[in-house]
């Protein structure tokens, strides 16, 4: 597959382009990556993505496409190697509701404890724990959500783990609780512990700038 | 199908399909149509929202919504989710292209239809400045689809319906029972000329027009909960 048929536009920060990298990088795809400015999207950017006008958009062949699980299932599709999907339907339909409740649930809930005050963030943090816990049992005692090795959910969801974690240290809550939810706990360590997971994420130290800028935004925003 | 149907595998457990759903949903609809389409005979159980039966409460722990589809005792939940799982069961007549790129364009606007069609529904539960962002709101949307999802196809699965079809079915009958209900026109035939055609062919598929809920009961459904929802303000 030569390089140049394959694009990926994201962002460094971005979680849901950094799914797209990590299957890429599991399949041994290569492909070419191109770095959106957000605060000012490129005419090509616009032009393939002119629904939503976000990233990731994957381009194979000239055509686009857009939405992380959506681009996930695409590779699973074309490229064979290292499943991301398992091929029982049951199955296939569980890894598919847990990849929807983490983005529907968990990360809203994560978000709102981040960046709410008062009564709101209590309520946000609650809802956020109890949907972590809610996630933890999808795991059902595995490893991972894949097995002994990672798919779907596992990179549909892995990347909480690091974000939840610095955003936690800086409001000073812990979102990520060990003790109540072991199972998950470890399974952030071990995923985020794997070399092609550890080599795509961005660097730690400009992480963590990133959101403490995003925490001092919200709380200018909060007093005016 | 006909030769599926007289296999007579529906008397083993194993295969037994039983629907929990209520009555006037769309999303409940969603999967009948499905289920339907592909000649998969089933059992539908009617739920209580407001009395959740305690098998509901145990094939759906997580949301403890409808629908859930029951398969040889293994629930399937979210619409969407049991629609892919009823076309991967069953191929025959399939409701997804087969192509790789035209399945993940379809994937792409069924998500849509889960991510944005909610804001019609959301017409019920506002008023006042936030009624009409939401009346914006659902406009805009309705033009995406119009322009960017069904172009210039009789229907989203191109000459016969499809997943996307049946995603976006709430727009069909529903719809016009939310407009009737708030005294509103949203899917003009003026201004969304494509998608009001669309509206009137997919009522027109057997299955579909087979598989409705009653209009009538609808509109008392529907009137009942926004004058609930305007004497609680």
């Amino acid at each position: 597959m030569a390089e140049d048929s394959l694009k990926l536009l994201g962002n460094w920060v971005s979680p849901y382009s950094l799914k797209v990298k990590w299957a890429l990088k599991l399949k041994g795809i290569q492909y070419q990556y191109v770095e959106e400015d957000l605060q000012n999207k490129s005419p090509m950017l616009l032009q393939y993505n002119p629904v939503y006008k976000k990233i990731p958009v994957l381009v194979h062949d000239d055509k686009p496409l857009a939405e992380s699980l959506i681009i996930l299932e695409y590779i699973d599709e074309v490229w064979k190697q290292n499943p991301l999907l398992p091929i029982d339907p049951y199955e296939r339909a569980k890894a598919r509701f847990w990849a929807k409740f983490v983005d529907d649930k968990c990360v809203p809930a994560l978000m709102a404890a981040f960046s709410k005050r008062g009564e709101e963030q209590e309520r946000a943090i609650k809802e956020a724990h109890e949907n972590l816990k809610i996630l933890e049992s999808g795991l059902e005692g595995k490893r991972f959500f894949g097995g002994e090795t990672i798919g779907f959910v596992d990179i549909a969801a892995g990347w909480i783990g690091r974000s939840a974690q610095m955003a936690g240290e800086i409001i000073g809550i812990k979102l990520i609780d060990a003790e109540t939810m072991p199972l998950l706990d470890s399974w952030f360590q071990d995923f985020l512990g794997i070399p092609l997971i550890k080599e795509c994420m961005p660097p730690q130290d400009k992480l963590l700038e990133h959101i403490k800028e995003l925490h001092t935004k919200n709380l200018t925003a909060a007093s005016t | 199908m006909t030769s599926y149907l007289c296999k007579g595998n529906q008397s083993s457990m194993a295969d037994q399909v039983k629907l929990h759903g209520t009555w006037s949903s769309p999303f409940v609809y969603r999967v009948i149509w499905a289920l339907k389409l592909k000649g998969v005979p089933y059992e539908y159980v009617e739920e209580d929202l407001f009395k959740k039966s305690p098998l509901l409460q145990q094939y759906n722990p997580v949301n403890k919504k409808i629908p859930v589809l029951v398969h040889g005792g293994k629930p399937v939940c979210e619409s969407m989710i049991i629609v892919e799982y009823i076309d991967q069961t069953w191929p025959h007549n399939p409701l997804l292209p087969t192509d790789p790129y035209e399945k993940a364009m379809a994937r792409f606007w069924v998500k849509f239809a889960e991510d944005k069609g909610s804001i019609i529904g959301s017409l019920f539960r506002v008023s006042g400045e936030e009624h009409e962002k939401a009346i914006k709101e659902s406009l805009e949307m309705l033009k995406i689809v119009e322009e960017h999802g069904l172009g210039e196809k009789t229907f989203f699965g191109g000459d016969k319906i499809g997943i996307v079809d049946i995603a976006f079915g709430a727009f069909s009958h529903w719809l016009g029972v939310i407009e009737e209900t708030l005294g509103l026109e949203l899917l003009q035939p003026n201004a969304f000329p494509r998608l009001h055609a669309w509206t009137k062919n997919f009522k027109e598929v057997p299955v579909i027009k087979d598989n409705l809920p009653d209009r009538d009961k609808m509109l008392v459904q529907l009137k009942g909960i926004r004058e609930m929802y305007l004497a609680s303000k």
